[in-house]
């Protein structure tokens, strides 16, 4: 009796394991043994055990292709947590304006990275460029933004903030409103100025939202692929391939399937490594605070 | 010199006038009340004085100096917020000592003055945790201490005790009046209930309507209402209030309820307005339930409340005006009795076409 009930449980959460099981668990598993064989797209291959790993730690247009991803996710992840909250602050108000510029900061989240990264294409061509326009104008050298080893990877950054900033903001702003507004009038009769109730009472106040913003934009960033691809298709001579470029073309441009997977699973453990740092280091943070 | 004075205070939010021209003094180390009904004001007059809001017109003097233009750090002012507005990230320690340091108080008096005020509030235990960690009436009197540290030459109290269960309401409204023995400065309450306001305060300001309806001392509010509001806020339940007809008749008014019965009161009839329609105002101990020889009139009872040491009765007189008249705790008057009462004259309010109040003489 009792054992028929428990898998009439089952039958109900067995549509979405299905799903779950199909969609997820299966590729992750697939995509793991996959990583220890030697495969292209039209054969099952071979098993070649931690080969595809072996040669990976001696490519070095993986290893750039990581460091890359660690340098613009540094070049993003702060100023975008720095800027989306300034902004949050800035608009965390009740007034018509103030709802409009919420509109305006969060509509270049809604754009696909096609039209993001067709956008910035014209805003950076030193050429034809509108910052290229604004230097001339400026009787300024115009930078050749996509096309110096130097700039690509700041190139990048920008248009990434500025394609990604909303939904930061709207995390910050959701977070601004939940302190009380009788924690201002408590800071102000305690003669608390600006920056005093920022630092002491709003920062404080938001810190679970910094941690969040900080810890899905790494996740996200560390896995940074399309504006790479459609803005300088990781040139110039791969100073813009990130990790996920260096996946996609070894795995669709050189059909080596198994020498891809392995790079995923590689990312795929960095992320999860990056990720639980800090959560762990925000953790002790917060002990040594003792709690909330 | 006054500690407080405020004058000709006037604020509206848009279009609507909250405060019109309201003009108040305290005393040093005198305990105020503002004592009045949702949307009377009273908290705006409050917020006002603490600079959480800005007056259209008017000005604010405290210990001599005009605040109504400073900052709300620099008023010299501590504020007990109704929520307590306690900041969770810190300890309670920290809590208190936060205006300190921002005000530039040397370390070592900070904390000698957080020592001095949790050795006070017994929030020595404490000082370590966080908001969080506490229960309400920890809060309440961790609020107070970071009132405290601040030596402020006034307390604002915003409905201080609103957020406590009723058992912690009456003990902290005992230690909130020992407290107050303790501190040398004003302080100044906003609630909605009375038994705060009467047992807490030296005056009373009833406020109801933009304006100040009465100023006075606890029981002068409720033995000399100024007006009818005051004589209905102010005391529970609430007076009972019946048009009367004044009968031409001798020094003192005598008035003619509208089942017949006259009742000779101590209001001077001189002063009345002549001709006028009047009401006459009565308190449940005015109205006692009578052995047939003393009764004045009679009632039909409605509805008994028994609260041990009294009874409140609920009824109509003949012509179908409510009064509410108290009897003995042992009471066995029950609903539907018609019962012998008998006013006493002598403590009856009479009120005019205005609602302005007439009170006995010498009472």
């Amino acid at each position: 009796m009792r054992a028929e009930r428990d898998w009439r449980g089952l039958l109900f959460v067995a549509p979405f394991l299905l799903l779950y099981v199909v969609i997820l668990i299966f590729p992750l598993l697939r995509g793991f043994w996959l990583s220890l064989n030697r495969a292209d797209l039209f054969s099952d291959g071979h098993f070649v055990g931690l080969g595809n790993y072996v040669r990976l730690a001696q490519d070095p247009v993986f290893g750039t292709s990581l460091i890359n991803t660690f340098e613009v996710t540094l070049m993003i992840v702060p100023p975008l947590t720095v800027l989306a909250l300034g902004l949050a602050m800035a608009l965390n108000r009740a007034s018509k304006s103030a709802a409009v510029f919420r509109g305006i900061f969060f509509s270049s989240a809604v754009l696909s990275v096609t039209i993001v990264t067709l956008i910035w294409r014209f805003m950076l061509a030193p050429d034809a460029g509108f910052l290229g326009y604004v230097a001339t104008a400026f009787g300024v050298e115009p930078l050749p933004f996509l096309s110096d080893e130097d700039l690509v990877l700041p190139a990048l950054a920008i248009t990434t903030i500025w394609w990604s900033i909303g939904f930061p903001m709207l995390l910050f702003l959701a977070g601004l409103q939940q302190i009380p507004e009788d924690m201002y009038e408590a800071a102000a009769l305690d003669n608390a100025g600006r920056w005093t109730t920022f630092w002491r009472i709003t920062l404080p106040s938001l810190r679970r939202t910094v941690v969040l913003v900080v810890m899905l934009q790494t996740a996200a960033q560390l896995q940074l692929f399309g504006q790479s691809q459609l803005l300088t298709a990781g040139g110039p001579s791969g100073a813009s391939r990130t990790a996920v470029l260096f996946l996609f073309e070894t795995a669709f441009g050189r059909w080596e399937l198994g020498y891809a997977s392995a790079a995923a699973e590689v990312l795929f453990l960095i992320i999860l490594a990056v990720t639980l740092t800090q959560y762990w280091l925000t953790g002790r943070a917060t002990a040594a605070q003792g709690g909330r | 010199m006054p500690s407080l004075s405020i004058d000709r205070i006037r604020k509206s939010f848009g279009t609507m006038l909250v405060l019109e021209d309201v003009s108040l003094t305290a005393e040093p180390r005198e305990f105020i009340a503002f004592l009045g009904p949702s949307g009377s004001g009273k908290s705006t007059l409050l917020r006002i004085i603490a600079g959480l809001e800005t007056a259209d017109s008017g000005e604010v003097w405290l210990e001599g100096r005009r605040i109504d233009r400073l900052p709300p750090g620099e008023r010299g002012i501590a504020m007990v917020f109704q929520h307590y507005a306690l900041y969770p990230h810190m300890s309670v320690r920290q809590n208190m000592a936060f205006g300190l340091r921002n005000a530039r108080v040397p370390p070592d008096e900070i904390e000698r003055r957080i020592a001095e005020a949790a050795g006070v509030l017994e929030i020595d235990e404490l000082l370590e945790r966080k908001p969080g960690e506490m229960s309400g009436g920890q809060r309440q009197r961790v609020a107070l201490g970071r009132a405290l540290v601040k030596q402020p030459s006034l307390f604002l109290l915003d409905e201080p005790l609103s957020n406590l269960d009723a058992a912690l309401r009456l003990r902290t409204r005992v230690e909130l009046a020992q407290l107050r023995q303790r501190v040398d400065a004003a302080v100044i309450m906003v609630t909605h209930d009375q038994a705060e306001a009467m047992t807490l305060a030296d005056r009373v300001v009833v406020m109801n309507d933009r304006r100040i309806q009465q100023v006075g001392a606890p029981m002068d509010i409720y033995s000399r209402p100024a007006n009818v509001f005051v004589a209905q806020f102010v005391g529970s339940p609430a007076m009972t209030l019946a048009p009367a007809q004044l009968v031409e008749d001798g020094e003192f008014a005598a008035l003619r309820l509208g089942d017949g019965s006259v009742v000779q009161t101590r209001v001077p009839r001189e002063g009345l307005p002549a001709g006028a329609e009047l009401r006459i105002g009565l308190r449940p101990e005015a109205v006692r339930v009578a052995g047939s020889e003393g009764a004045t009139t009679k009632g039909k009872v409605e509805l008994v409340e028994r609260l041990g040491e009294r009874t409140l009765i609920y009824g109509r007189f003949g012509d179908g005006q409510r009064v509410t008249a108290e009897d003995e705790g042992d009471s066995r008057v029950k609903v539907g009795d018609e019962v012998p009462l008998r006013i006493d004259g002598a403590a009856a309010h009479v009120f005019g076409p205005d609602g302005i109040g007439y009170h006995s003489v010498g009472a």
